[in-house]
């Protein structure tokens, strides 16, 4: 018992440091990598649940995590960012120093809103729900301050990442939710990739303040 | 009792003169395996034995401008490193002095260290000194809290910040996976490579002007203080490798009633472990490059947020470290 909290534990612990190396990554590419092992993280994560819990539909969750957004996803991503021609872009709002503090604040937001909610009652989960739910806030931090439409994408399905974590430990999600949810995070990647594309045909760029400047936003 | 006392007092004696003794070969190591993974023949093991007897044979140069500080700064860093380096127990853990041990105390020796090394950077002059001593400083005021938090980590898991008594509990405790501490080992290792100027902040073995943070304080040092120098910078390598060990792989280390077997058993345990460290950080080096500058500050910067998450995850659980 002790010993399979330990890993899924580990494992949590892994995927926060993920969201992190994600916040850290100048390169689009390196964030596609680090979104990918986060991910298979993720897939290894719910199988050690499926496997210590007895609970085989599990498995199949951790397929659909592996399959798609550890291979598909971050595959298609690196194709759009090799037609887009964008390796090397670092387009950020603020800086990966105070993305880092924003992101270590919303880890204790989450610990202190985990702590206050849930009351000493959940015993073991208490603490891997704290970690999914500090893994979705980074998946939102990392959508604000980034401005690549790529990597807010990236961002996007890091968030879920931490959804599914979130549902894996609280014993919830039924099957067909799991199944439902994964394929519209796939639609959702290609209506993305749809918009990154018809983005830069209008405004000869990805860099998602274009759009403010043609709302008529003035920063 | 008096035979007992003299024992213990020799056991002590003989744990500082080994961390003294087996830094250089450490470093050897580490020179040797960058140099076999490079297809090159590399210096003999005992090469730093011999820079350092050389230097110390050399006349020592002093600039004109050189003051009291710079004369006397080589002695004193040489001093601070060696204690510190001898505190952390290394083959036994209940020696004489392991009261002394504190983690904050070997924080507070290598901090002293440091500031007079950057005192003594600049004391010449030279515009080098000075970039090498605030470059250092840059690099110390984010590892330095990275390092306050990996120890009020390990002291909420053991319950002291003595590193005899860290390494007594885990010893003791069972085999475990623990984030907490898997994320304190990696801010640890982070901090232990910047601390010693070793390759993705600093690289130790070139003397290239615009990248050097280290090598730029001492460049104005010759002969006998520089020997002293450069074997101070090795017992700091020897410290984070044995700190290192003792903290996160304690395993073979004689405990604090253990007589001449079991610290044996400890000390081949150690020389062993000390080495494999050193030829890892060889790997390790020639599988990196040298990051830029003002890159490092995020770099360092990551030992402290795993540092921090560390201790936020020890929190939650209370005590009992998840």
């Amino acid at each position: 018992m002790k010993i399979a909290y330990e890993i899924s534990h580990l494992l949590a612990g892994i995927m926060l440091v993920a969201s992190f190396a994600l916040l850290y990554q100048q390169r689009v590419g390196a964030v596609i990598n680090a979104f990918a092992a986060q991910s298979i993280t993720l897939a290894l994560a719910v199988a050690w649940a499926a496997w210590s819990e007895h609970r085989p539909d599990l498995f199949i969750t951790a397929a659909i995590a592996f399959g798609l957004k550890g291979v598909v996803i971050p595959l298609a991503l690196r194709r759009t960012v090799e037609r887009l021609g964008i390796h090397r872009e670092v387009e950020k709002v603020v800086g990966v120093g105070v993305a880092l503090v924003v992101g270590l604040a919303l880890i204790g937001l989450s610990q202190a809103l985990v702590v206050k909610v849930t009351q000493r009652t959940m015993g073991l989960g208490r603490d891997e729900l704290a970690l999914a739910l500090a893994i979705v806030l980074l998946g939102f931090l990392m959508m604000i301050v980034r401005r690549n439409a790529v990597t807010q994408v990236v961002g996007f399905m890091s968030m879920e990442n931490g959804l599914i974590l979130a549902a894996t430990g609280a014993r919830g999600m039924p099957l067909v939710v799991e199944v439902s949810v994964a394929f519209s995070v796939l639609i959702a990647l290609f209506v993305f990739a749809v918009f990154v594309f018809r983005i830069r045909e209008r405004f000869d760029t990805i860099d998602i303040e274009a759009l403010d400047r043609m709302r008529g936003d003035r920063r | 009792m008096t035979r007992d006392l003299i024992v213990q007092f020799l056991a002590q004696g003989a744990q500082m003169f080994l961390v003294l003794l087996l830094a250089p070969l450490a470093v050897g190591v580490t020179r040797r395996v960058k140099a076999r993974l490079t297809r090159r023949q590399g210096a003999p093991l005992i090469q730093g034995y011999l820079d350092i007897a050389k230097l110390l044979r050399k006349e020592s140069v002093l600039a004109e401008s050189a003051s009291w500080l710079f004369r006397t700064a080589p002695y004193l860093i040489f001093a601070l490193t060696w204690v510190a380096a001898a505190l952390v127990p290394s083959f036994a853990s209940g020696l004489m002095f392991n009261w002394a041990a504190d983690v904050v105390a070997l924080v507070a020796l290598l901090g002293a260290a440091r500031a007079l090394l950057a005192l003594a950077g600049m004391d010449v002059g030279t515009s080098f000194g000075g970039i090498g001593s605030s470059r250092e400083m840059m690099i110390a005021t984010l590892a330095e809290p990275a390092m306050m938090l990996i120890v009020l980590t390990l002291a909420i898991a053991a319950g002291t910040t003595r590193l005899a008594g860290v390494a007594d509990h885990f010893i003791a405790e069972p085999l475990a996976v623990r984030v907490s501490l898997a994320l304190s080992l990696g801010a640890l290792v982070i901090v232990a490579l910047a601390e010693n100027a070793r390759i993705p902040v600093d690289n130790p073995v070139t003397h290239l002007e615009l990248t050097m943070v280290h090598e730029a304080m001492v460049l104005e040092y010759s002969g006998r203080h520089l020997a002293l120098i450069e074997a101070a910078s090795m017992l700091k390598l020897t410290l984070y490798l044995s700190l290192l060990i003792c903290l996160f792989a304690p395993f073979g280390m004689a405990p604090a009633s253990a007589g001449l077997v079991g610290w044996t058993v400890g000390l081949v345990a150690w020389t062993a472990k000390l080495l494999l460290g050193a030829a890892l950080l060889g790997v390790w080096e020639v599988s990196i490059a040298k990051m830029r500058v003002f890159r490092l500050p995020d770099f360092v910067g990551v030992a402290f947020v795993f540092a921090f998450i560390a201790i936020l995850l020890a929190y939650l659980s209370g005590g009992d470290i998840g």
